[in-house]
């Protein structure tokens, strides 16, 4: 009997090694299919560039939009900024969801880089994130004009996702609107 | 022709590896000495023909040989040739080819330094570091061939390597990783052949504490290049990110820390056989599973290299194979049956399993948090990264027990150290590490909890160490006793310091750290602790394959200048990558860091200036830590050339 727990480093490799197995299956780029198609989660938070105004999910309704899930200790949504920024020139409309930060260092980051945000969700506790399933920043969501999330976009998006991947994605939004 | 000859010799170097797996096992189970025999020619054979291969490819790579899929995509005929060799290592293929190189390295010397060891000994050490050469040269040929010829369209440049790999720290960090990885095969392989001997005596802990010793040394420099890599080219003066490849590697050596310690238990008194055998499997295992979350993309990091799940499920299997047939063989053959000799609470015994306890829970909560996110993912679909607080506050508490443990355990004795010795030693080395912890709590002017807590648990380690060196010399005298003490135990002490040192580092570091980013016209100046940063805009660069801005910065402390420096914001036009070159000013007591970031309307930049106090102490005593195990491991008594059958080993058996 006593020798029965030689083999607990065995059984406790094999389960990891499931795991890993799985594992090298899993796309971390997938979108959770449980959020496609549900509306934007219900939130009230105070706004980032006023802190005394309380924005809800009414405020992101009513056209197509990116929510882009940000942070400053994220270095990659640093790279991300400026892209954002030329997006934000060529008139897409961005949100932001201010992502567990310091509120001070976001509102200087966005003093030093330009907002390209038309709103800033505060989400200091990271209570939004959690209902929207953000597992690292740079995250972002494409929502349509009723408010649902129709695309999620995992990682820095650049010059070339925005062109080949997304671009198409923000169009058929649009279109739906004018249609 | 050459990158043919190169595959070719790959072949041939598996054939060789395939036949020192097997022959001399079979013949070590035969006891037949012409088929044990065979291991080392083996050896030998597939170590040249590996040398060999490595060659082509450096040669393919030197000669800008284009046609060679691998030269085409990672090298460019502008890169300066150091860079152009270091990036035969820069991706999959070619450090995979790197890793088994340096495998038939490590064999190779095994086979010419083991030579005291039994015959059925070393055939079945040589044949277990064969099977892991035959699977690793199965991978690479089969999945990752970086001989693969472009036959149409042939470009007529190349990619170029991946800008952030063009670095100095970047051309020693690999090969430093896999020496030290792959040498704890050696480790691993010794454990196996004590297990398949049945001979789970002290003898095969001697043989195999200097390779781990050495192996370790070599992950440990490794670990530290790369946080100095991180810190200065990742260009925002973090050293470490609790990162998944970071964390791959940081776990060997955790656990191979705890090894080199049970080993010596195990050595020396002949306790903890089993755990030291489990430990050394464990080191090895870690080792391959680092190779595994790093090769097959599994875990999602900023280092993302080769995402192919056939290269993935290979590694999986292979590991197996070999981690899961030497735990079936360890249940099977290890001994539950405590060990003979007894020892007191207050031995030499007691606090190396303390600190066998607390580096296996530490490694133990990195692998947690390091695969937590993948078990959630395969278990619910949720998605979720384990950030650092979670590892910071696993792994600081643990480490401050491991320093407090630490001092006693270099004062106790083996069986057991009588407890009044041992507080009329430590008595004062606790008074004066109190009055020290309470000093700088109460002189610095942003007194802190943990700074105190560091200085207190450093002076305890070091302090306990002197005494502990003025003991050893109080019979000869201090002049006459010091050149009398073995390598092994400097090399003891030394590490001892290095561990002091680094957490002194690091802790000094993140409390201390003042930081701004800021934007900042030419001309205008910040103040910024101590010092006066001014910006003197910045003017255009031409690099021999980027081109960029240079900015220049002026810090000025107390109306003196200090330093001039020259941050950079490189564009790479082949891979079409920006990289950021921060400009560090180094010091003992502070290194000063300003890092271009984004230029902005009016000739204005983003800069990032930070002040970082005693960051060098982090890799100041990861480099201690290393040199004090090298040291160790060349000590006389692992020299001698036959060794005699122990004493400890003939009591216990």
């Amino acid at each position: 009997m006593k020798k029965l727990f030689l083999f607990l480093p065995l059984a406790l490799f094999l389960s990891i090694s499931i795991l890993l197995y799985r594992g090298l299956f899993l796309d971390p780029n997938r979108l959770p299919s449980a959020l496609i198609g549900m509306p934007f989660p219900h939130f009230t938070l105070p706004s980032l560039d006023s802190p005394s105004d309380i924005l809800s999910s009414a405020d992101v309704k009513g056209r197509p939009a990116l929510v882009n899930v940000w942070a400053t200790w994220c270095q990659s949504c640093r790279q991300e900024h400026l892209m954002l920024n030329k997006l934000a020139d060529q008139g897409v409309v961005i949100y932001g969801v201010n992502y567990k930060d310091v509120r001070a260092n976001a509102q200087h980051l966005l003093r030093t880089l330009r907002n390209p945000y038309r709103l800033n969700i505060e989400d200091a506790s990271g209570t939004l994130g959690l209902d929207l399933g953000v597992y690292g920043a740079p995250e972002t969501f494409f929502i349509d004009a009723q408010g649902i999330i129709r695309e999620k976009y995992v990682g820095v998006i650049d010059e070339r996702v925005w062109q080949e991947k997304l671009a198409p994605i923000y169009e058929m939004l649009l279109r739906e609107v004018t249609q | 022709m050459i990158p043919e000859l190169g595959l070719f010799a790959l072949i041939l170097a598996l054939c060789l590896a395939f036949v020192q797996a097997s022959i001399p096992l079979v013949g070590a189970w035969r006891d037949d000495w012409r088929w044990m025999m065979l291991a080392r020619p083996a050896a030998w054979g597939q170590f040249m023909f590996l040398v060999f291969s490595f060659t082509c490819l450096a040669h393919a790579f030197l000669t800008d040989d284009f046609t060679v899929a691998y030269v085409a995509q990672n090298s460019n005929s502008m890169l300066p040739w150091y860079y152009k060799f270091s990036a035969i290592w820069g991706a999959h293929e070619g450090s995979m080819l790197l890793w088994v190189l340096i495998l038939a390295g490590w064999t190779f010397a095994v086979s010419l330094g083991a030579r005291q060891l039994p015959e059925t000994m070393l055939a079945r050490v040589l044949s277990v570091m064969g099977i892991i050469s035959t699977g690793f040269l199965l991978f690479l040929i089969g999945t990752s061939n970086p001989f693969t010829r472009i036959l149409e369209n042939i470009p007529a440049d190349g990619h170029d390597l991946n800008p952030l790999l063009q670095d100095i720290g970047l051309i020693v960090h690999p090969p430093m990783l896999y020496m030290g990885y792959v040498g704890f095969s050696v480790a691993f392989a010794f454990a196996i052949a004590a297990l398949l001997d049945g001979k789970l005596d002290a003898a095969w802990a001697r043989w195999s504490r200097p390779w781990t010793t050495v192996a370790w040394s070599f992950l440990g420099i490794g670990i530290a290049l790369g946080s100095w890599w991180a810190y200065a080219e990742l260009g925002w003066g973090s050293w470490w990110f609790w990162d998944p490849v970071e964390n791959a590697s940081f776990m060997p050596w955790l656990v191979g820390a705890a090894l080199i310690h049970s080993l010596a238990a195990t050595e020396k008194r002949g306790v903890f056989k089993s755990w030291t055998v489990l430990l050394a499997i464990a080191t090895f295992s870690l080792s391959l599973l680092g190779t595994f979350l790093v090769r097959s993309g599994v875990l999602t990091s900023v280092h993302a290299f080769a995402t192919d799940p056939s290269r993935g499920v290979f590694v999986l299997v292979f590991m197996l194979t070999v981690v899961g047939g030497s735990l079936t063989l360890f249940a099977l053959r290890a001994t539950a049956v405590k060990s003979q000799a007894s020892f007191g609470i207050w031995s030499r015994e007691t606090l190396l399993l303390v600190n066998n306890l607390l580096l296996s829970v530490a490694a133990a909560m990195i692998l947690l948090g390091t695969l937590y996110p993948l078990i959630l993912d395969a278990l619910t679909g949720a998605k979720l990264s384990v950030g650092p607080p979670y590892f910071n506050a696993m792994f600081v508490p643990l480490m401050a027990l491991l320093m407090a443990a630490s001092a006693v355990g270099m004062l106790t004795r083996w069986r057991d150290t009588p407890t009044r010795w041992l507080g009329r030693m430590l008595a004062p080395v606790l008074a004066v590490s109190l009055l020290v912890a309470l000093t700088v709590a109460t002189q610095h002017d942003r007194s802190n909890w943990a700074v105190a807590g560091v200085c207190l648990l450093a002076t305890w380690i070091m302090l306990a160490g002197l005494r502990d060196i003025f003991d050893k010399t109080r019979h000869k005298g201090l002049f006459k006793g010091l050149p009398a003490l073995s390598r092994s135990y400097w090399g003891m002490h030394l590490a001892h310091l290095g561990f002091a040192v680094c957490a002194l580092g690091a802790v000094l570091t993140t409390v201390g750290s003042v930081e701004r980013e800021q934007r900042m016209t030419p001309g205008t100046s910040i103040k910024l602790g101590a010092y006066n940063f001014a910006f003197n805009g910045v003017t255009q660069l031409q690099g021999p394959n980027y081109i960029g801005d240079r900015g220049s910065v002026r810090v000025m402390k107390d109306g003196h200048e200090v330093a001039m420096l020259h941050p950079e914001k490189r564009v790479y036009p082949v891979q079409q990558a920006i990289m950021t070159e921060a400009a560090i000013q180094g010091g003992f007591t502070r290194d000063l860091f300003v890092a271009l970031g984004e230029p902005l309307a009016d000739d204005a930049w983003a800069v990032r200036l930070q002040i970082k106090p005693f960051v060098r102490l982090i890799w100041l005593g990861a480099t201690m830590m290393a040199l004090g195990g090298l040291l160790a491991a060349t000590d006389r008594r692992y020299r001698a050339r036959k060794i005699e059958p122990t004493l400890n080993a003939g009591i216990i058996e």
